[in-house]
């Protein structure tokens, strides 16, 4: 593959505007992980059927894994690694920790976005809304029930910090 | 741009098309992004003028946009069936109208195809569900292709050759392969459901095995207009029994001018499957499926009556005696 | 007074849980290293095949390519036990599942390498396939392996079972099914080498066994093994997938060796589902004798394993089918007969319960059989057979703390089980089972008297504390046990202590996250290596005091006089005057299981130096037009020992419960055409959160005198009882047997229209074991 074949694209990722050359058939998630560095985004299966690749997007849960760079400019990518306010923790985060709801932590990072995205638009959800949302995201370690009180842990606390 | 760039093709969430082209499911040279195209993301009317939404809004917004709350409801609740929030999120109504018709010999990563053998579908030459078949019964997939069909609605296409409209139903055929009558240059626009004066109300019912990730392997629309308690007309469409939406709406009509009862439900719901011919190439045994086909266009339809969809009649399968 | 312990028994977060949450965690996919490049497999498209040729030299000439691997660049075979050296790294000669490795590619991205895999040309002969236990019986050409599919036989038997059951009052026989399943980590495998120019070889893998890679790597590429650095990588799950020697690993190492550059490789999803190393498929007869008062007199187990290509784990898995029938009922006389078959698919391995789901499933569902026929209540039955605390069992296992009677009770009061049972709605039922397990194989995978596991500690002047040990952080928190348990030990605070696992260059051996075994075993070595530097700090800090050592008291950042607690030092002081004395204050502890084997061939497999107890009642809802069955909510007690970490423990028992629902409704890797018949993650169907049900978790803690801080398993264990307790449960809702796992919706409407109301295997097939091994009973049982 050589330079020409690549593309420029401009992306917003936590907050950051960035523009590099790509190859154009690749997706979100190679770019986050192998051009901007960004690991913390996971990937299970690379085919849209665990969500374990997922990101925010304006603020609404994407699989990073079917999501093309180009089709994102002008578009707010959020990462694990945007999520905690400077050097302070989300709330999910830190809830996340204290109740042990990430066990080998693969699902974790998305499974803290997803339930970022919960939270901003429903500050204090009920299990069922918890369940709602984080359906999507397959963890096999937890059994998922220290990943709901956790959410609802960081929900008591204010997810605003 | 499509008709200078043959092979080409739309990608709008990407959903459907991303996994597929990972998996070499289709070859092709170069991808048009719909997201850009304006007015594809509007949604507009109401119950009684009808409502237009634009190809591109997406599964999400659709899910829990109010002007979808009351006749439209079954469209609402097949959108919200759809995968998984991430999924319905970027997954768009167009694309959805378009899934690619699904089936566990073809939906498979290229070294697993090889190792099968190919199939009718891409680059083999046998069907290997059905080895005598001449076509391909890869299985449509799509949950609000269904409810289009029973809520009637219309299509509007544009391509080189300027705009048309074509019904829901007509939008489809019955081909694994060849499944839609949209030309390749052209693009869903808008999707239209019409109005009425009469309270309408609807309900879509999916099967599947796990409540979130699956592709419903049955899937059963149903739309009943209402005069004072009696229904004025009945329409359904079943999903996931065929390689298009099969209409069984001509088997709900013994509804039609009568009060329906939970024996009347029964009754319909019974006959009604006979159109669903589900093969193996899905999870789950086609038998099952075939079986659980009338329990569902009863729970569909007892929905739409305002009845508790769990507490119809037919008990076919379990012998009463058995509990 | 103050509290017994300040670290043991808290819910503390794990000291890995920030990283896991920011992102940081460094798994071994998200390593990059400069001048990087990718290396993919080329798998057989055939389930059984001579491979005739392997023509690479389309791929090599491709631009991009740096290297190509066949079998013959290694040919030394390997297996994780020394009895089953049966895996080529690239098959050379023949291919025995569809997805066994045949070739490889190295190239500077992945596309290139997938391109140039198409261009590697192969010539097979197809051979005959066998994809069952009844095919590979059946078979008539070229057997898989050697000249049988026949893997491994045994046949032992404990006192004369025959004899008893002839006087028995009630005797029933049953045949179950357990279909296979995997362990689907949501982290793919991954690994990278580098060669560096010293020629030192260094391999990054999710692998739960990194000594076990090590010895193989030495081995395959007959490197020594002090040139060889295996560092094991946070596992994003294992569950014992990760636990074997893969293809991969191998390849990735002599990629790096033969181009000098990094080279990474990471299994595709559908790769995992070929790596697999799952759960065995299992058919199973049990027959047992009872007294009519329900006590059991003999019992007869038969289990035929469907293992796959290759042996792996095999011939220990097979032994499990028949271990621990005897710990969790007392069964005075006892038969055990089992075969492993090879067939035409992935390797089975370890899973979650080792060999142990299979027959605890057919043994549970038996019992509840039994026990309405003997007109007893499913819990009765079990009570009375209960093992005994401080016991052995007929085939000789050494039965330290058992809290089996204390979990049934929990949650059978915490269910209303005897009560609920008679008054639920139509298809709703509860169901109960009850089970054992290991903490920790008594013996070695490969035979040596060296210990199971080693922990070093080195302190700093400032007070921290390095943790060195060859265990590795799967997700089920063993960095914070060995942190704990230490802290605990020194009397200081998690935050004190830095850890570094899974290194074979810096840390001490650990055989490996598998088998429940780290925290009983590191976690000895850790007590052990705490205790030895504490003894060092307070014979310093005695010296100081003028006291004598065994009046001192480690806690909270201190050493001082137990009777005078003003009197002390802080511990970096402690440590201060230690290193002053005797130089730099390190520590060393290991753990070696007591020698546990029974006087008889056969008895390595099933000894542990302790074994944890389960109890589950669990309530389904049925769907009864459409067969679908739901569970609202799970009630589990677990014998634990002690808690190190109540947290951990419930997460291990959630994660437990989860995983046995899966396999219990929907998980199963089933073939069609030779090969998976859907190698994904959506057609795999794993349990999403929608379905997790309530659950009602009890720990029980029995202090075992050998655990450290009186500490016994958590992670695989609680898995156990809850599969059966979920057939029990249908039964209970709709008076219906599925002797076959797992119960779909379509086997529930099938048994409801069956005359006999029960779906499952009819019978097992006829094979001669061999003559049966017939051990002595232990003198506790003679006569009974
Ligand atoms: C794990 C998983 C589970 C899924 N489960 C379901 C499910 O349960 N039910 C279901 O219905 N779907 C399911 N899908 C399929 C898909 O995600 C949805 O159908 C989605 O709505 C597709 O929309 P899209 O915008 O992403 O389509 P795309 O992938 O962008 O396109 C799909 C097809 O439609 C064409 N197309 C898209 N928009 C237009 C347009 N406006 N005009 C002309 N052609 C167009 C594309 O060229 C392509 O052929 C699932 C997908 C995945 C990966
Ligand atoms: S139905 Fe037949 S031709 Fe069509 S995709 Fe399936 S196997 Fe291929
Ligand atoms: S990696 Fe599985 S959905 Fe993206
Ligand atoms: S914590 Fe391991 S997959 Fe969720």
């Amino acid at each position: 593959m050589s330079i020409a074949d690549k593309v420029e694209v401009r992306l917003r990722v936590n907050g950051e505007d960035t523009a590099i050359m790509v190859l154009p058939y690749k997706t979100l998630l190679e770019v986050l992980r192998e051009d901007l560095g960004l690991t913390g985004t996971k990937h299970g299966c690379e085919l849209g059927e665990c969500s374990t690749c997922g990101v925010l997007v304006d603020g609404k849960p994407f699989l990073s894994c079917l999501a093309m760079p180009l089709d994102l400019e002008g578009r707010e990518v959020t990462t694990i690694e945007g999520m905690a306010r400077g050097r302070e923790p989300h709330p999910l985060q830190v809830a996340f920790a204290e109740l042990g709801a990430a066990q080998c932590g693969y699902c974790t990072p998305a499974m803290l976005l997803t339930a970022k995205a919960l939270l901003d638009r429903e500050p204090r959800p009920s299990r069922e809304m918890i369940k709602q949302a984080l359906s999507g995201v397959l963890c096999r370690c937890t059994g998922y029930l220290k990943i709901f009180e956790a959410v609802e842990l960081a929900a008591s606390r204010g997810s605003d910090g | 741009m499509a008709s200078s760039n043959p092979g080409s093709m739309f990608i709008a969430g990407g959903t459907d098309l991303v996994p597929n082209l990972k998996r070499r499911q289709f070859d092709v040279p170069a991808l048009i992004s719909l997201n850009a195209l304006p007015g594809m993301r509007l949604i507009d009317g109401d119950g009684e003028r009808g409502v237009t939404i634009g190809a591109g809004v997406t599964l999400d917004e659709l899910a829990h946009h109010p002007a979808l709350d009351g006749a439209y409801r079954a469209l609402a609740q097949a959108c919200d069936q759809v995968s998984t929030p991430q999924v319905r999120c970027m997954g768009t109504l167009g694309g959805n109208l378009l899934v690619d018709p699904r089936c566990n010999y073809y939906n498979q990563t290229y070294s697993w195809r090889k190792a099968a053998g190919f199939c009718l579908k891409k680059d083999g030459d046998i069907c290997l569900v059905a080895r005598s078949s001449p076509r391909c019964w890869a299985v449509s997939s799509s949950d609000s292709a269904p409810v289009a069909l029973a809520l009637d609605a219309t299509v509007t296409l544009h391509g080189v050759g300027g705009d048309r409209r074509v019904r829901a139903h007509e939008l489809y055929k019955d081909d694994g392969i060849d499944y839609t009558t949209k030309r390749a240059d052209e693009v869903i626009v808008s999707v239209e459901v019409p109005g009425s004066e009469a309270r309408m109300t609807s309900a879509y019912w999916k099967l599947r095995r796990r409540p979130a990730f699956d592709f419903p392997i049955l899937g059963v629309a149903v739309a009943l207009s209402w005069d004072d308690g009696m229904v004025r007309a009945a329409r359904g469409a079943l999903g996931a029994v065929g390689s298009r939406p099969v209409e069984i709406t001509a088997f709900l009509a013994p509804l039609n001018g009568r009060r329906p009862d939970d024996a009347l439900i029964a009754e319909v719901a019974d006959a009604a499957d006979k159109p669903a011919r589900p093969l193996d190439n899905t999870d789950l045994s086609h038998y099952w499926r075939k079986r659980m086909t009338r329990v569902y266009i009863e729970r569909a339809l007892r929905e739409a009556c305002g009845v508790d969809p769990l507490a119809g009649r037919l008990s076919a399968q379990v012998k009463a005696a058995a509990i | 007074m103050a509290e017994a312990f300040s670290v043991v028994g808290k819910s503390l977060t794990k000291p890995d849980a920030y990283a896991k949450v920011s992102g940081q965690t460094k798994f071994a996919d998200d390593l990059s290293l400069p001048r990087m490049l990718f290396g993919r497999i080329l798998r057989s498209p055939y389930p059984h095949a001579r491979v005739l040729r392997v023509d690479t030299s389309a791929a090599r000439e491709l631009p991009g390519v740096l290297a190509v691997l066949t079998g013959d660049d290694l040919p030394v075979k390997f297996g994780i036990l020394p009895v089953s050296q049966d895996e080529e790294a690239l098959a050379r000669e023949k291919v025995r599942y569809v997805g066994d490795p045949i070739a490889a590619v190295a190239a500077t991205d992945e596309w290139i390498a997938d391109e140039a895999l198409g261009l590697i040309d192969v010539q097979f002969t197809e051979l005959p396939h066998a994809m069952s236990i009844q095919e590979a019986l059946a078979a008539q050409g070229e057997p898989i392996h050697g000249s049988s599919n026949v893997h491994k036989a045994v046949a032992l038997e404990f006192g004369d079972t025959d004899a008893a059951m002839r006087v028995a009052e009630y005797v029933r026989e049953d045949t179950v099914f357990f279909e296979g399943n995997t362990h689907l980590p949501m982290e793919q495998h991954a690994a990278v080498a580098q060669y560096a120019a010293d020629g030192k070889l260094t391999l990054w893998t999710s692998s739960q066994t990194p000594h076990y890679v090590h010895r193989a790597l030495g081995k395959v590429l007959e490197l020594p093994m002090s040139r060889i650095r295996v560092i094991a990588t946070p596992n994003g799950g294992g569950f014992g997938g990760k636990s074997d020697i893969f293809s991969h690993e191998l390849v990735a190492a002599k990629f790096a060796m033969a181009t000098g550059r990094p080279v990474k490789i990471t299994l595709t999803r559908e790769e995992v589902f070929y790596a697999h190393r799952g759960r065995h498929p299992v058919l199973m007869k049990v027959k047992t004798g009872f007294t009519r008062g329900g006590r059991i007199t003999a019992m007869q187990f038969q289990s035929f394993l469907d293992g796959g290509g290759y042996g792996s784990y095999g011939v220990a898995s097979t032994y499990y089918t028949g271990a621990l029938q005897a710990t969790t009922y007392a069964i005075p006389r006892y038969r055990f007969e089992a075969v492993r078959l090879f067939t035409n698919k992935p390797p089975c391995g370890p899973k979650r319960g080792h060999g142990t789901p299979q027959p605890r499933f057919a043994l549970e569902i038996h019992f509840d059989k039994a026990a309405e026929e003997l007109g007893v209540d499913p819990v009765e039955l079990r009570r009375r057979n209960l093992p005994a605390p401080d016991s052995r069992t007929v085939n000789w296992l050494r039965i330290t703390s058992c809290g089996l009677e204390d979990c049934i009770n929990k949650v059978v009061d915490g269910s209303g089980f005897l009560r609920r049972r008679t008054s639920m709605p139509k298809g709703r039922g509860l169901g109960f089972a009850v089970s054992s397990y290991l903490s920790g194989a008594g013996t070695a995978i490969y035979w040596n008297d060296m210990p199971h596991s080693e922990v070093q500690l080195k302190l700093d002047r400032n007070g921290g504390v390095l943790l060195l040990c060859g265990a590795i952080d799967i997700g089920q928190g063993s960095d914070h046990i060995l942190a704990a348990i230490v802290a605990e030990v020194l009397g200081v605070a998690l935050d004190d202590i830095q850890l570094s696992t899974g290194d074979t260059d810096l840390t001490p051996i650990d055989l490996g996250s598998y088998s429940s075994r780290v925290t009983f075993m590191a976690g000895n070595a850790a007590k052990a290596a705490a205790e030895s530097v504490r003894d060092r700090l307070f014979r310093a800090v005695a010296n100081a005091l003028h006291c004598d050592a065994a009046d001192l008291t480690a806690r909270d950042h201190r050493i001082y006089r137990s009777d005078r607690p003003a009197d002390g030092l802080t511990f970096a002081q402690a440590v201060q005057r230690a290193e002053a004395q005797g130089g730099v204050v390190t520590g060393s502890g290991s753990y070696t299981p007591p020698n546990l084997a029974g006087p008889y061939k056969g008895s390595g497999v099933g000894p542990s130096p302790a074994y944890s107890y389960s109890a589950a009642v669990v309530e389904v809802d049925c769907d009864l037009k459409t067969g679908e069955v739901k569970v609202p909510e799970v009630w589990i007690a677990h014998d634990v020992g002690r808690a190190i970490n109540p947290m951990l423990v419930i997460g291990q028992v959630e994660g437990s419960v989860y995983m046995a629902l899966g396999e219990a409704l929907m998980e199963e890797q089933t073939f069609r055409l030779g090969l998976h018949k859907f190698p994904s993650l959506l057609e795999y169907k794993s349990p999403t959160a929608l379905e997790a049900p309530v659950m009602h978790t009890y720990l029980v803690e029995t202090i075992d005198r050998e655990g450290p801080f009186g500490a016994k398993e958590a992670g695989q264990g609680p898995l156990l009882p809850v599969i059966p307790a979920v057939a029990n449960a249908v039964y209970d809702a709709l008076r219906i047997r599925i002797d076959e796992i797992p119960i779909t919706p379509e086997k529930v409407l099938k048994a409801l229209n069956e005359r006999d109301r029960r779906v499952g295997p009819k019978s097992v097939p006829t094979f001669s074991f061999p003559p049966l091994i017939k051990a002595e009973v232990p003198e506790e049982w003679k006569g009974k």
